[in-house]
């Protein structure tokens, strides 16, 4: 691998006279108060790889959408090649020699792959001679690049992988130079991922500038020969892949600032309150998401859940909140709960004493058209003292209570008529976490409780989780943020692919032994 | 952020909207070469100016009130219930074996029965999309359009074969007994001293129609399932979280909706033609989904747009009997009106919107 980087970049620095293939520079792009992209600069130089990476949210995706022409930057240039050009549709990004590759593909699932192919890209009205260029084109490919797909396969019998091939044909075959792949092996297994890699090194090697977003650390190092952090729409940095490492990357895409360390006792932990046994959860498209998971959660605990995004972490908090099957063995205090079937969903969690306060608050922990009052009382909206009579909710009451609740977690503005959406991020996830904290659960869920939080309001956040711990309960964390995880965990617990990599204790580790994990590199593969 | 207020939302643009349909009616008029300020003018006067007109204009308008509100019902669940017809079509059907059943001795005992029956039979004509849509995903749109057809050719076959006077040349049921009668206007008012004209068409269902337009507010703002309603409406996936069951929320939602359109056969039916006929929703469960979107699906609302609908119907009957303007150009002002009030809602909101904008930032440069 480091020899292969080695000629790589020979390759690439040797001729600096010329123009980079594509440079950014000053970019900036805000969707209302929100500055998705600050001031963004880059250079990618000619048949090289180069990484984004970032958390979610770091504006990586809206770099690219930028660049492909669905954004419009509201400052900075975009110069390809030496000239600058002016990009506001994908038609002129197409123009300009860039192809996009999607994290979710943008086929016609019942077209074969080449009418994939040439769709809005035909030579003329009749379809006959562009299919048959096409078909010349991809039997050409594919002996170059093992980039063989079936021309005559439908898309919707392809496996991922192959679709995956279909869309960077797709992009060849409009003559594409720069190359851009959005979170590539997000839906590949192992096998696929390895295969892709081998398609991007023969591509490169033909002169092809490639851009990589993604989160994973260990793709970064395997592939780039050059990488930029980004993180909250900054580039906090760009460097040569073979001078960094990937405890130096996880640091860079965490930031450096300071722990947010919260004062907190020593646990003092109870009796188990949740114990998971070999917990397996098949999404809808029949991804293995979790792959068999062993974890118990005992009182007066908070066991921190650290990984990347898109590891299991969601499908795991989505099981135990009651709204995504699984297999396995569940037992909360005690007693098996069921893990589908009519009686595992919300309701019965929660008359369990699990409470949720999920990772998306604005697609699930709220409702982002009621106003506060409502949303104080979603997901319990069953409980009897929230009923006025057998038809009617006391809706008085529940506003009573709300304009208390808010008062007490210190929401503002503190009115319990304001629609839901009218409020910062970090006031929103107060309302979330007063409504579940209030009803005094004996296991607490959290799913990035400080995403999009601002800086005043993750130290309340905190000291509440922790002050529940206090009370004794059980708190399962999951975060993306690893201060937030060593700061906060009692336990900390790293996920990678579904699996556990590991287990550490926040006092005997550091972040670069969790990012390492994170990236699914354990203590043996580093040895080696 | 800037937004506007309220009341702008709620009665200035439908008003403009309106206004734009009128005038827009009023060039039509005007081209084919007649007065539009004589056309209007014989519709306020058709509608408002007797009270044989004002009954009329009701009674049009309480059909509307009930499909209005069976479209809002489904609608707060991100429904969009197209079969309001079918369903008021089989609510009459409900109506009418009610009606037919049992001698009724009194219409206080009728109505009750014959309310229960319509609803039942539009509720259970909602089940069925409603299922396939909760169960087997088959888009709601789709299966309550077809119904609509499903239930004509059904009622069409029971008029003619089975419903039908034997004997009778009419495809109509027989005439439902004395007791089955609902006060009209005119019986209504009579004691009051006030006269009302005796042959128009209003009738106590007018009175329900008020009675569902508050029970509805009840439920969807008041009760547990409206909550529950309206919270899978805005957003699935949340209600997912919340333990809210979407497969119930569809059902349930579909079968209220059906049975308001049910119920309006206690208007058409039952208060009007007192026997089945064919043909007897006329349109009105279509013109429901009308009356839904320009009433934002406020029972308020609802109430103002069916009365508007209720005025244009007549009105428009008015105007095609004295002014020699033929009936296809009142469907062209109805159209405009729901054209106006409804698909090109954007079309005034952003440019009054951005007034308000403007607006507000004036305000604060003087401050």
């Amino acid at each position: 691998m480091s020899v292969q980087n080695e000629a790589g970049r020979q390759e690439t620095v040797a001729p600096t006279a010329s123009a980079p293939a594509i440079e950014l520079r000053g970019i900036s792009k805000a969707f209302g108060p929100v500055q998705a992209n600050k001031d963004i600069s880059i250079s990618v130089a000619k048949g090289s790889i180069h990484g984004i990476i970032g958390e979610n949210g770091a504006g990586k995706s809206t770099l690219m959408s930028i660049l492909y022409g669905f954004y419009k930057a509201d400052a900075g240039q975009i110069i390809i090649n030496g000239q600058e050009v002016n990009i506001s549709d994908s038609q002129e990004a197409i123009a300009a020699g860039i192809g996009m590759v999607f994290q979710h593909f943008k086929l016609v699932e019942n077209f074969t792959v080449l009418e994939n192919v040439i769709l809005g890209a035909e030579d003329g009205g009749l379809l006959k001679p562009s299919l048959a260029k096409a078909r010349k084109l991809l039997k050409q490919l594919s002996d170059e690049y093992e980039l063989s797909v079936d021309p005559d396969a439908l898309i919707e019998d392809l496996s991922v992988g192959h679709q995956q091939r279909v869309e960077i044909l797709k992009a060849l075959y409009r003559q594409a130079d720069i190359l851009i792949l959005d979170e590539p092996t997000g839906v590949l297994t192992p096998a696929e991922a390895d295969h892709l890699f081998r398609i991007l090194e023969g591509l490169k090697k033909e002169g092809k500038t490639i851009i990589m977003i993604t989160h994973k650390l260990r793709e970064i190092m395997e592939i780039t020969d050059t990488v930029s952090v980004m993180r909250r729409g900054e580039m906090t940095a760009t460097v040569k892949t073979a001078e960094t490492s990937p405890e130096e990357l996880a640091e860079l895409m965490v930031g450096r600032k300071v722990l947010l360390r919260v004062d907190k006792k020593p646990a003092t932990p109870g009796a188990p309150v949740i114990e998971i046994e070999n917990l397996e959860v098949v999404d809808e498209q029949g991804v293995r998401r979790v792959k068999g998971i062993d974890l118990t959660v005992h009182q007066g605990e908070i066991l921190g859940i650290c990984g990347v995004a898109g590891n299991g972490q969601t499908e795991l908090l989505e099981v135990l909140g009651g709204y995504q099957t699984g297999t396995g063995k569940i037992l909360m205090n005690g007693q098996e709960i069921d893990l589908s079937g009519k009686h595992s969903n919300g309701q019965t969690r929660r008359a369990r004493g699990i409470a949720h306060v999920p990772e998306d608050r604005h697609d699930e922990g709220l409702i982002l058209e009621f106003q506060a009052w409502e949303n104080m009382v979603f997901g319990y909206h069953h409980a009897p003292e929230y009923q006025k009579n057998a038809l009617l909710m006391d809706n008085a009451g529940i506003k009573a209570m709300t304009q208390t609740s808010m008062d007490k977690f210190d929401v503002r503005p503190p009115n319990p008529k304001l629609e839901a959406k009218s409020f910062s991020g970090g006031n929103q996830q107060k309302i979330v976490l007063a409504r579940e904290i209030e009803r005094n659960p004996d296991l607490l869920l959290v799913g990035q409780p400080t995403r999009g939080v601002d800086i005043g309001a993750i130290e309340f956040i905190h000291q509440q989780i922790v002050a529940l711990r206090d009370e004794g309960k059980a708190i399962l964390l999951v975060s993306v943020e690893l201060d937030e995880i060593m700061s906060l965990s009692d336990r900390i617990v790293v996920m990678f692919d579904g699996q556990i990599m590991g287990e550490r204790l926040p006092s005997e580790t550091n972040e670069g032994e969790l990012g390492l994990l994170m990236a699914g590199i354990t203590d043996e593969e580093k040895a080696q | 952020m800037n937004k506007m207020p309220k009341w702008a939302d709620a009665v200035l643009i439908p008003l403009i909207s309106i206004l734009l349909a009128f005038f827009f009616s009023g060039l039509v008029i005007w081209a084919i070469g007649k007065d539009p300020v004589v056309a209007i003018k014989t519709m306020v006067q058709g509608a408002f100016g007797s009270t044989s007109g004002i009954s009329y204009t009701l009674y049009y308008a309480t059909n509307f009130i009930f499909t209005g509100l069976a479209v809002a019902v489904a609608y707060h669940a991100r429904l969009f219930n197209i079969g309001g017809e079918g369903q008021a079509m089989l609510g009459g059907l409900g109506v009418t074996l009610v009606c037919l059943a049992v001698p009724w001795p009194h219409w206080t005992l009728a109505l009750p029965a014959a309310m229960i029956g319509g609803a039942l039979f539009g509720a259970a004509w909602a089940f069925i999309p409603a299922w396939l849509q909760a169960k087997r995903g088959s888009h709601i749109v789709i299966t309550t359009i077809m119904f609509n057809y499903i239930g004509a050719a059904l009622l069409g076959y029971l008029l003619t074969k089975v419903l039908k006077v034997p004997g009778s040349m009419l495809t109509e049921s027989a005439r439902f007994p004395e007791g089955a009668h609902l006060p009209n206007f005119s019986e209504i008012l009579a004691p009051f001293g006030i006269n009302f004209s005796p042959n128009a068409p209003a009738n106590m269902a007018f009175f329900v129609a008020l009675l569902c337009t508050f029970l509805f507010w009840i439920l969807i703002w008041k009760t547990r399932l409206g909550y529950e309603i309206r919270a899978y409406g805005q957003s699935e996936t949340a209600a997912k979280y919340a333990g809210i069951n979407p497969s119930r929320i569809v059902i349930i939602a579909m079968l209220i909706s059906g049975g308001l359109a049910g119920l309006m056969a206690i208007n058409n039916v039952m208060g009007e033609a007192e026997r089945l006929i064919d043909n007897a929703v006329e349109g009105a469960g279509f013109i429901g989904i009308a009356v839904a979107l320009m009433g934002r699906n406020h029972p308020i609302g609802i109430l103002l747009a069916a009365l508007l609908f209720g005025f244009l119907y007549q009105g428009g009957a008015e105007l095609s009997f004295w002014e020699s303007i033929p009936r296809e150009l009142v469907v062209v002002i109805q159209a405009l009106v729901i054209m106006f009030t409804g698909a090109l809602d954007n079309m005034v909101r952003m440019p009054l919107e951005k007034l308000f904008v403007a607006l507000g930032k004036n305000k604060k440069k003087e401050a």
